[in-house]
């Protein structure tokens, strides 16, 4: 089942990616070139093999860490000078946007 | 081209000749800040700032009396642009972050910052570390010191780039599918990937997280085993981070303690490798593989065998299924992480636009290059309604697959594995562009470690023409059990004692 246009415009709005008529067309071939490709999974039958999402899981049985919830010192004022220093747009210490709310 | 490092073979060699005085860290930067600047057409370095790297040399003059207390004191390396540093820029070969400054050093740059090596600055890598030929980058592509004409590999083409062509001892890289093995493999130096969870991630540009792992490219095994244990260790600011590897603590000392025992408790020097079983994949030596690579790889197993090893052939089935698992789970996971890039905190912000989605969707399409964006829109595809089962949750079940084909084989038939790294030498430069899944197929060998999770290492195991008939380097892939980062760093030692394809160096001798 090949990906249409259509397709290609709606994963683009998904993925928040404004695509150009040529490279949307550029796409459109190369998404269902590598869908050719993956689709050889579905052949596979995995009845009932368990999916393995963090490798060390495959060795023995793996937790995800909590850390301690306690309060730590916040960074300084320089900190947060160096951190805003790479935002595109701000003042007085906020992230400016577009307006969201009429 | 010969650099200030052409006389020393190693890492412990180098320090000797600092700590005795031969030459200061100083003055070795100076050089090699030059070295850097007369090799620019390779293209390895996308940030050198002179004054901090002789800021660092300074420093670490003032310990180099000590090699016992600092043995890496004043050595020359470099950090792949993936390794967020505070005072070079990190972009991460992308125009989404063409000016980006971090405000912390990663956790690797932090330990080798602490045990006072010599930074010489950023290394070219692919967009994000996604491909392999270093040619997705907006600093252009990376040439391969063996031949300008050909890529040095990718993701981490200029870490390896670097050490090949003599710039560094060492530079830092991480391996998603094979970013650290491959381009060691195609410029003849050595990488290692440690165990998942072995090296912290934290200030790591994320790619795909459940595959991720950062690792080092030096000239050999040794000088590898002690820039790993330097970086290796728990970090509780990356949540994948392991405290505990087999009831040792993950902590710098471990792999080198270990790597050490491996090599004290030989007995027979003449068979080093005596009672080791090696076991060689059917499936890593069938088609698609060159011929060329194919023979060094051979010899390389002959040399093992020499030594003491026991060959056993093995088969890994699932293996051709680790293309479009590996093509899915990184995909996906690569779309849900470059999801931060919303040009609001940090980044590219275009420059016109009429509300917020129109802002963030017309500049995540001017900062990411083409390969990115076609990752991006792949992941978005396979996790969005409707087709998760079908792709994500498929993909991670085939995901178990193969790595209970490396348990059962690791457990049952042999001690480790080997084969070729790539299944053939560096393509020409620009020669797989037409072709959206061409490059994606030379990782055949190298995928299955990152989804099962493992250790893997590259070292040089000879030449094999490319299609201009240049002699070009092989890389020899050995792969271990979880956590035996230290046997595989000891068995390439012993390798490397017993050959010299690690010592040729590119201009020199072929």
């Amino acid at each position: 089942m090949a990906l249409t246009k259509d397709d290609v415009a709606r994963i683009a709005r998904l993925a928040r990616l404004e695509l150009t008529e040529e490279q949307s067309v550029a796409m459109e071939s190369e998404l269902n070139q590598v869908l050719a490709l993956i689709e050889t999974l579905q052949a596979v039958d995995t009845t009932g093999v368990e999916p393995l999402t963090h490798p060390l899981s495959a060795l023995e049985e793996i937790e995800l860490r909590l850390r301690e919830d306690e309060p730590v010192p916040a960074h300084d004022i320089s900190q947060r000078e160096l951190l805003m220093s790479n935002a595109p747009a701000q003042e007085q210490g906020l992230f400016l946007v577009p307006r969201v709310i009429e | 081209m010969s650099t200030a490092l052409d006389s020393f073979a190693s890492v412990r060699e180098l320090r000797a000749a600092l700590a005795s005085r031969k030459l200061s860290a100083v003055e070795l930067t100076q050089q090699l800040l030059q070295d850097i600047e007369r090799n620019s057409v390779i293209n390895a370095f996308v940030d050198v700032r002179a004054e901090l790297s002789l800021q660092q040399a300074q420093d670490a003059d003032k310990v180099i009396d000590d090699p016992a207390k600092h043995p890496l004191a004043g050595i020359p390396i470099a950090h792949k642009d993936i390794f967020v540093t505070r005072h070079w820029r990190t972009t991460a070969g992308s125009k989404m972050l063409a000016n980006y400054v971090s405000p912390f050093d990663a956790t690797v740059v932090n330990a080798l910052n602490n045990a006072q090596t010599v930074s010489l600055g950023k290394l070219s890598c692919d967009e994000f570390a996604m491909g392999s030929g270093n040619e997705h980058c907006i600093t252009g592509p990376v040439l391969n010191p063996w031949d300008h004409e050909s890529v040095p590999g990718g993701s981490s083409g200029g870490s390896a780039a670097a050490v090949a062509a003599g710039l560094v001892m060492a530079a830092t890289g991480t391996d998603t599918g094979g970013s650290v093995r491959q381009p060691a493999a195609l410029c003849g130096v050595s990488g290692i990937k440690p165990t998942y969870g072995v090296v912290s991630r934290y200030g790591m540009i994320a790619y795909a997280s459940s595959l991720d792992q950062a690792g080092v490219l030096a000239r050999n095994a040794d000088d590898l085993a002690l820039l790993l244990d330097t970086i290796s260790g728990f970090d509780p600011r990356d949540a994948t981070s392991i405290q505990s590897c087999l009831g040792q603590a993950n902590a710098p000392g471990r792999i080198l303690k270990q790597y050490q025992a491996a090599l004290d408790q030989v007995e027979d020097h003449s068979k080093p490798l005596k009672g080791l079983r090696v076991g060689v994949p059917r499936e890593y030596l069938g088609d698609g593989l060159d011929q060329g690579v194919a023979s060094a790889v051979e010899k390389a197993i002959e040399v093992l065998v020499s030594l003491g090893a026991t060959r056993v052939d093995v088969s890994l089935p699932n293996t051709k299924l680790c293309i479009p698992a590996y093509y899915v789970i990184a995909p996906a996971e690569a779309s849900s992480n470059l999801a931060r890039y919303d040009a609001v905190r940090y980044g590219h912000r275009t420059s016109s636009f009429d509300d917020l989605e129109q802002m963030q969707a017309r500049s995540r399409a001017e900062g990411f290059g083409d390969e990115v964006r076609k990752r991006i829109m792949v992941g978005t595809y396979v996790l969005s309604h409707g087709y998760y089962d079908a792709y994500y949750l498929q993909a991670q079940k085939l995901r178990r697959l193969i790595a209970q084909d490396f348990k059962r084989t690791l457990t049952q038939d042999c001690d480790i594995i080997v084969g070729p790294v790539s299944p053939k030498v560096a393509h020409k430069i620009g020669s797989t562009s037409n072709d959206p899944t061409a490059e994606w197929l030379g990782d055949i060998y190298t995928l299955s470690v990152n989804l099962a999770g493992l250790p893997a290492m590259s070292v040089p195991c000879g030449f094999a023409k490319n299609d201009r008939g240049i002699d070009m380097p092989v890389g020899l892939q050995l792969i271990g059990n979880y956590f035996s980062e230290a046997q595989l760093l000891a068995i390439a030692t012993q390798y490397q004692k017993h050959t010299d394809w690690h010592q040729r160096r590119p201009g020199v001798s072929k």
